[in-house]
C-alpha cells in the first residue's frame, strides 16, 4: 500500500502491523507475536472459567455474578430468544463458546502489553465462520432430509414458477456463498479498523510530543490525538462486544432458519 | 500527439472508495436506528426484540461498509 510521508519522519500504519516478525522455531512452524496474543488469551480465559466454576455457590459474588451475568446475556438474549427454550439449550454451548472466545480475543486489542487483537488477521474469523457454516447446514440437513433442506432453502414457497429461475441463483449466493464470507468478513474488518485507528492515535501523540520537546509548535496537538486515543480505546471495548454479540446473533438466527425455515 | 496534463492528483484511491461505501450504510443504519427507536417509544414492552433486531440490521448493513474497507487493503 503506497502511503506519502506527509508528515515528513511519521509513517502512519500499514497492513504491516498485521504481519509482524514471526519467531519460527524450526522451518516448519510459523508462530509470531499475534499467535502468543491468541495463546495468552485463551489462557487468560480458561483461568477464569474454572475459578468461576470452583467458586460458583448459591450465594453470587461479585466476580461470579459479572461472569453469570455474561453467561445469561448468551442464554437469555440470544440463545432463547432465537431459538426457543428446547432447541436453545441444545446450542448454548457453541453459542457461549463463539461469544466468549470472540470477546477475548477482540478485548486483547486494548489490553496494555499485548495491543493487538486476536481476530485481526484471518484465521481465526475464518474458522468460526467455517464453523457457524458447517453446524447450520449439518443442522438444516438433519431437521428436513438432504432434499428437503435444500428445496426449502433454493426454492422457497409461494413464488411464481417462472420467477425461480431469477430467484435460485439470488438464494444460492445469500445463502451458501455471502454468509460465511460476510461474517468473517464483519469481524475481520471491525478489529482491523479498531487496531489501525489506535495505533494512528498513539503513534502520531508520540510524534508530536517529540516535535513539541524538540521546539516545533505544532507539536501542541498531541494533547488532541492523546484525547483521541482514549476515546478509540473506549470504542474499541465497545466494538469488542458488539463483535461478539453480532456474530453469536447471527450464528442464533442462520440456525433457527435452518431447524424452521417457515419463518 | 503528446498529452498535457492540466491537473492531477495522487495517492491511493482506496481512501475514496471507502468514502464512497460508507455513504450507503451510513443513510442505511440512520434509517434503521430512528425507526427501531419510533417503534419502541409507541410501544415499550416490544423494546427488546426490537432491539435485537435493530443489532441484527446493523451487522448486515455495516458489513458492507466493513468490505469496502478490507477492499482497500487487500487490493494493494
Amino acid at each position: 500500500m503506497s502511503v506519502e510521508d506527509s508528515e515528513g519522519g511519521f509513517s502512519p500504519p500499514g497492513i504491516y502491523e498485521f504481519f509482524p516478525v514471526p519467531l519460527i522455531i524450526d522451518g516448519v512452524t510459523y508462530f509470531d507475536r499475534i499467535m502468543l496474543v491468541r495463546l495468552v488469551a485463551m489462557v487468560g480465559l480458561l483461568v477464569l472459567f474454572v475459578l468461576f466454576v470452583n467458586r460458583a455457590k448459591l450465594l453470587p459474588t461479585r466476580f461470579t455474578s459479572t461472569i453469570e451475568l455474561m453467561l445469561d446475556l448468551v442464554r437469555t438474549q440470544v440463545a432463547e430468544q432465537i431459538l426457543g427454550v428446547k432447541d436453545g439449550r441444545k446450542f448454548l454451548p457453541l453459542l457461549a463458546t463463539f461469544f466468549f472466545m470472540i470477546f477475548a480475543l477482540n478485548i486483547t486489542g486494548v489490553i496494555p502489553l499485548l495491543n493487538i487483537g486476536g481476530t485481526s488477521v484471518i484465521g481465526v474469523p475464518l474458522l468460526l465462520a467455517l464453523i457457524s457454516y458447517v453446524t447450520f447446514i449439518v443442522v438444516g440437513i438433519k431437521a428436513q432430509g438432504v432434499g428437503g433442506y435444500f428445496k426449502s432453502n433454493l426454492f422457497p414457497p409461494g413464488v411464481p414458477k417462472p420467477l425461480y429461475l431469477l430467484v435460485t441463483p439470488i438464494e444460492f449466493a445469500s445463502t451458501f456463498i455471502i454468509r460465511p464470507f460476510s461474517l468473517t468478513i464483519r469481524l475481520l474488518a471491525n478489529l482491523i479498523a479498531g487496531h489501525l485507528l489506535l495505533v494512528l492515535c498513539f503513534k502520531s501523540t508520540d510524534y508530536f510530543l517529540g516535535e513539541l520537546l524538540s521546539g516545533n509548535a505544532v507539536g501542541g496537538f498531541f494533547l488532541l490525538t492523546l484525547v483521541g486515543g482514549f476515546a478509540f480505546t473506549l470504542f474499541e471495548i465497545l466494538v469488542a462486544v458488539l463483535q461478539a454479540y453480532i456474530f453469536t446473533l447471527l450464528t442464533a438466527v442462520y440456525i433457527s432458519g435452518a431447524l424452521h425455515p417457515e419463518h | 500527439m503528446d498529452t498535457t496534463v492540466l491537473a492531477g492528483l495522487t495517492g491511493n484511491i482506496a481512501t475514496v472508495g471507502y468514502g464512497l461505501a460508507a455513504i450507503g450504510p451510513g443513510i442505511g443504519i440512520g434509517v434503521l436506528v430512528g425507526k427501531t427507536v419510533e417503534g419502541q417509544a409507541r410501544q415499550p414492552e416490544m423494546a427488546g426484540r426490537l432491539q435485537t433486531t435493530m443489532f441484527l440490521g446493523i451487522a448486515f448493513t455495516e458489513a458492507l461498509a466493513l468490505i469496502g474497507f478490507a477492499a482497500g487493503f487487500v487490493f494493494a
